[in-house]
C-alpha cells in the first residue's frame, strides 16, 4: 500500500473540496453531493487507518457511515422534493424562512 | 506499482471532486460524482478490503447516485433554473475559507506521528467473513441501531415526500 500519509492528505484535500462546494454552491442538490464527498473523505481516512493498523474496526465504521449516508440522502432528498413542491425552487438563498 | 495506482486514482478522485463542486448543472455534478465514487472504491480495493470496495460501488455509485438522478428528474427544473449564480462574495469567501481549511487539515496531518509501526497487510484483510465477525460480535448493537435508523429514514422519506391531501 501507499504510505498512510498519502491517504490522509488525499482525504484532507477531498474534505476541503466538499467544504468549498457547500460554501460555494446555491443549488441544494449540489450541496448534498458535496456532503457526500466529505463523507467519502472521512471513509477514506477510516480505511487508511484500518489498513495501517491492521484492524477491522475502521471498516466496520465505514460500513455504518455508508448506512447513515444512505439514510441522510433519502431524508434530505425527500425534504428537497417537499420544498420544491412549496416554492418551485431549490436555491438555498431563497429558502430562508427558518432563518428568522 | 501500488504508488502509481494510488496516484492515478487520487488524481481521478480530486479532478472529479473539483468538477462536482464547480458544475452548475446538477446532472453533470451527479455524473462526475459517480466517477469519483468509483475511483474511491478503487482506492479501497487497493487497500485490500474488497468487501467495502464492492459496498462503495453498490451503495454510493449505485443507490445514492440513482436516487439523486431520480430526484433531479422528478424536480424537472427548467434550463435556467438548473444553475444558480451564487453571489460573488459567496464564491470568494467559499474559496478563501476552503483554502484556510485545507491548510489547517494538511498541518494537522503533517504533525501526525503514528505511534505504531506500519504493519504488512494481512492477506485476509478485507475478507468479508473476518469483517462480519467483528461487525456481528463486537459491533452488534451499532449495527442494529443503524438498521433501525435506516427504517426510520425510509418511513420519514415517504412521509415527507408524499403529497399531503389535508392542505
Amino acid at each position: 500500500m501507499a504510505p498512510l500519509a498519502n491517504y490522509l492528505v488525499l482525504a484532507a484535500i477531498l474534505f476541503a473540496l466538499g467544504v468549498w462546494g457547500v460554501l460555494r454552491n446555491r443549488n441544494a442538490l449540489i450541496i448534498f453531493m458535496c456532503i457526500e464527498l466529505m463523507l467519502n473523505a472521512v471513509n477514506l481516512t477510516f480505511m487508511g487507518f484500518s489498513a495501517y493498523l491492521n484492524d477491522y474496526s475502521g471498516q466496520v465504521f465505514v460500513f455504518l457511515i455508508m448506512a447513515v449516508a444512505a439514510a441522510e440522502v433519502a431524508v434530505g432528498l425527500a425534504i428537497i422534493v417537499s420544498i420544491f413542491r412549496h416554492k418551485e425552487n431549490v436555491n438555498v438563498d431563497e429558502i430562508n424562512v427558518m432563518k428568522w | 506499482m501500488a504508488n502509481v495506482i494510488f496516484y492515478i486514482l487520487a488524481i481521478i478522485v480530486l479532478a472529479c471532486g473539483f468538477m462536482v463542486v464547480t458544475r452548475k448543472n446538477a446532472i453533470n455534478a451527479a455524473l462526475y460524482l459517480v466517477v469519483a465514487m468509483a475511483a474511491i472504491a478503487g482506492l479501497f480495493a487497493q487497500l485490500g478490503s474488497l468487501f467495502i470496495a464492492a459496498l462503495q460501488v453498490i451503495v454510493y455509485a449505485g443507490a445514492i447516485i440513482v436516487l439523486f438522478l431520480f430526484v433531479i428528474m422528478m424536480l424537472n427544473l427548467k434550463r435556467d433554473e438548473f444553475g444558480f449564480d451564487s453571489r460573488l462574495f459567496q464564491r470568494l469567501f467559499g474559496l478563501i475559507l476552503g483554502i484556510i481549511f485545507i491548510i489547517q487539515l494538511i498541518l494537522i496531518v503533517s504533525r501526525f506521528r503514528p505511534g505504531l509501526p506500519a504493519q504488512a497487510i494481512d492477506p485476509a484483510m478485507g475478507n468479508a467473513a473476518a469483517m462480519s465477525k467483528k461487525l456481528f460480535m463486537q459491533y452488534l448493537y451499532p449495527f442494529e441501531i443503524v438498521s433501525v435508523l435506516l427504517l426510520a429514514a425510509l418511513i420519514g422519506a415517504v412521509v415527507m415526500a408524499s403529497k399531503r391531501k389535508d392542505r
